[in-house]
C-alpha cells in the first residue's frame, strides 16, 4: 500500500498508521505501508485535492505498476467533505484518478478501513 | 558556499505522512542549507470560515489538523466568548481540560513513536501506538468519537461526562502510567537512542528567541512559555500543575519534556475528574443568544505549542475575519538553525523533532518589501520567477 496524502486534516492519516499498530495489525493479513509507489499493489488517498496537489496525484498514479486498486479513505477523500467549498479546491480525488473502493467516515474508524478492504477482495 | 548536491524530500515520502518538500543543500553529507515548500495541504480555511455560521466554524477549525484537534476549537471558543463576554460555568471547564489534556497524553505518544520510527526504532513506534490506544478509547467514552471530538460550543461544552464513567476513566488512566514509564525509561536509558539524539539538532535559548518558536520546542531549550500558566483559560488556574523545562535543547530534550508532560497531564485530568466527582452534576454550558459585533483573540496551549485565533464580528451570524495562526508555523522556521551542519541523516530527525504540523502550517503569505511598502511576491510573481529560472536552465544546457 502507498499512502498518498492530499490536503487533508492529518486524521485519517494516522488512522492508516493506526492499522499497522499492535491492536489492528493489519500486516498479519499481508498489508504493509510501501515508501515508494513502484512498490504498491494499493494506493490509499486521502484529504480533499487542492490545485497544488493534483497534478502530483496524476504523477503517483501513472508511476504506479498497474493494475492498482485505489482507495479513497474518509469523508474528503470520498467527495471532498467539508473543504469542498474551499477556493483552492480542485476536485475529490475520484475527479482525478479512477476510484475503486470508498471509505467514508471522518476519520473513518481502522475497523471500517479493514472492513472495507475486506469486503473489495471477497468481491 | 561550493559545489553542493540538492536532496529533495518530499512531497510524498515515507519519512511523514503529511506532504511538504525540503530541499536539502548538502555538500559530502553534511547538510549546508535547507529549504522547504508547502502548499500541497492549503484548503483555504480562513476563507471557508467567512461562509459559516459561528457554531458551524468548530467543525471547520477541528478539521485544521486532526492529531491537535482540540486545540484549535479551544482558542477559537476563547476568541468568541471574550466578544460576547461570556464566562464558562466550571464543570464545562474541566470537561474542556480533560479533553485537551488526553489529547496532549495521545499527540505525545503519536510524537515519541514516529521519532523512534524515523531513527529505525520500530519498537518504540509499535510500542508508543499501543499504549496509546487506551487514551483513544478514553476519548470514545468521554466524546464518542477517536478523533475529532465536537465537543466545544460557545459557552460551554456538548457533552457531560457521565457520573458512571468517572471510575473508568481513572483506571484506565492508572493502567496507562506504569505502561508510559516503562517506555520512557526504555527510551531515556537506551544507549542507541542517546547517541542519535544526544547533543543533535540543538537549538540554543537565543535561537528560540530569534525565531519565536513555541511549546515543548521552546521548554526544551530552556525558555519558560506556556499559555496555561502564562494566559490562564480554562480549568488550568484551578489545579495543580508544573511546566516542564529543560536547558540542553538537543532531540533529546525535547522527548524528555514530551514524556515528563504526558504524567503532568495525567495528573491534570485526574485533579480535574475528582473535583467533578466532589461537586454536584451541574450546568455544562451557558446560553448564547447573540453575538455582537467586535473583535476577539483567544489563545490555548496545543500539544505543539500556542495556537492563536482572532476573530472580527460584525453582529451578523458569521465573521468577517478569522485568523488562524498555529504552532509549527513558527515551529518550522527553525529548521534552518537545527539542521544545517548536521548530517543527512540526522537532519531528517531533526525535522520530526519540532513534531511539525503541516496541516495547521498552510498559510498564504504576501511578502512585502519594509521600505516601500509594496508587494514583492505574489503568486504569479512567484510563476513567473519558477518560468524564468527554467529558461536560465534551458539555456545552459
Amino acid at each position: 500500500m502507498f499512502h498518498f496524502a492530499g490536503a487533508s486534516c492529518n486524521n485519517c492519516d494516522i488512522e492508516i498508521l493506526d492499522c499497522l499498530t499492535p491492536r489492528y495489525d493489519v500486516e498479519r493479513f499481508g498489508m504493509l505501508l510501501v515508501g515508494s509507489v513502484r512498490h504498491a499493489d494499493v494506493l490509499l488517498v486521502t484529504g480533499s485535492i487542492n490545485k497544488k496537489c493534483r497534478t502530483r496525484l496524476l504523477e503517483v498514479y501513472n508511476q504506479a505498476p498497474k493494475p492498482v486498486v485505489v482507495v479513497a479513505v474518509g469523508a474528503c477523500g470520498c467527495t471532498g467533505g467539508i473543504f469542498a467549498e474551499g477556493n483552492t479546491f480542485a476536485g475529490p480525488a475520484d475527479k482525478v484518478i479512477p476510484v475503486d473502493l470508498y471509505i467514508p467516515g471522518c476519520p473513518p474508524k481502522p475497523e471500517a478501513m479493514l472492513a472495507g478492504i475486506v469486503k473489495y477482495i471477497n468481491k | 558556499m561550493t559545489a553542493k548536491t540538492i536532496i529533495p524530500v518530499g512531497p510524498y515520502h515515507p519519512l511523514q505522512e503529511e506532504p511538504e518538500l525540503f530541499r536539502l543543500y548538502c555538500d559530502g553529507e553534511m547538510v549546508t542549507d535547507i529549504e522547504w515548500e508547502t502548499g500541497y495541504n492549503h484548503r483555504g480555511i480562513e476563507k471557508i470560515n467567512e461562509s459559516k455560521t459561528f457554531e458551524q466554524i468548530f467543525f471547520v477549525v477541528e478539521r485544521i489538523c486532526g492529531i491537535c484537534s482540540t486545540s484549535h476549537p479551544f482558542a477559537y471558543a476563547n476568541a468568541m466568548e471574550e466578544i460576547a463576554h461570556v464566562t464558562v460555568p466550571d464543570r464545562a471547564k474541566y470537561i474542556r481540560s480533560i479533553v485537551a489534556e488526553l489529547e496532549r497524553v495521545h499527540s505525545h505518544l503519536l510524537w515519541v513513536g514516529l521519532a523512534g520510527h524515523f531513527i529505525g526504532y520500530n519498537t518504540v513506534f509499535m510500542w508508543a501506538w499501543k499504549y496509546r490506544e487506551p487514551v483513544l478509547d478514553l476519548f470514545e467514552i468521554i466524546t464518542g468519537n477517536r478523533n475529532s471530538y465536537a465537543m466545544f460550543k460557545i459557552g460551554g461544552v456538548r457533552r457531560d461526562i457521565e457520573e458512571k464513567n468517572f471510575t473508568t476513566i481513572l483506571n484506565i488512566l492508572d493502567r496507562l502510567k506504569p505502561k508510559v514509564e516503562m517506555l520512557m525509561k526504555a527510551v531515556v536509558d537506551d544507549p542507541v537512542i542517546h547517541l542519535r539524539t544526544k547533543g543533535i539538532g540543538v537549538l540554543t535559548r537565543q535561537d528560540i528567541l530569534d525565531y519565536c518558536a513555541v511549546g515543548p520546542t521552546a521548554r526544551a531549550s530552556g525558555v519558560d512559555i506556556d499559555i496555561r500558566r502564562d494566559d490562564p483559560y480554562a480549568a488550568y488556574p484551578l489545579v495543580d500543575w508544573k511546566v516542564i523545562v529543560q536547558q540542553e535543547g538537543d532531540i533529546f530534550a525535547k522527548a524528555v519534556v514530551r514524556f515528563l508532560e504526558i504524567f503532568e497531564s495525567i495528573s491534570i485530568i485526574e485533579q480535574c475528574i475528582t473535583k467533578m466527582q466532589k461537586g454536584k452534576p451541574a450546568e455544562i454550558e451557558t446560553k448564547v443568544k447573540d453575538i455582537p459585533e467586535g473583535d476577539g483573540s483567544g489563545r490555548s496551549e496545543a500539544p505543539r505549542g500556542e495556537v492563536f485565533h482572532y476573530v472580527r464580528t460584525d453582529g451578523s451570524n458569521s465573521p468577517v475575519r478569522h485568523k488562524i495562526r498555529a504552532p509549527s508555523y513558527v515551529n518550522v522556521a527553525t529548521f534552518k538553525k537545527s539542521c544545517v551542519g548536521q548530517t543527512i541523516t540526522d537532519a531528517t530527525l531533526a525535522l520530526a523533532a519540532v513534531d511539525p504540523c503541516y496541516c495547521c502550517t498552510e498559510r498564504m503569505a504576501y511578502v512585502y518589501d519594509a521600505r516601500s511598502q509594496k508587494k514583492v511576491l505574489d503568486g504569479a510573481g512567484l510563476i513567473r520567477l519558477s518560468q524564468e529560472r527554467t529558461r536560465t536552465l534551458k539555456n545552459k544546457m
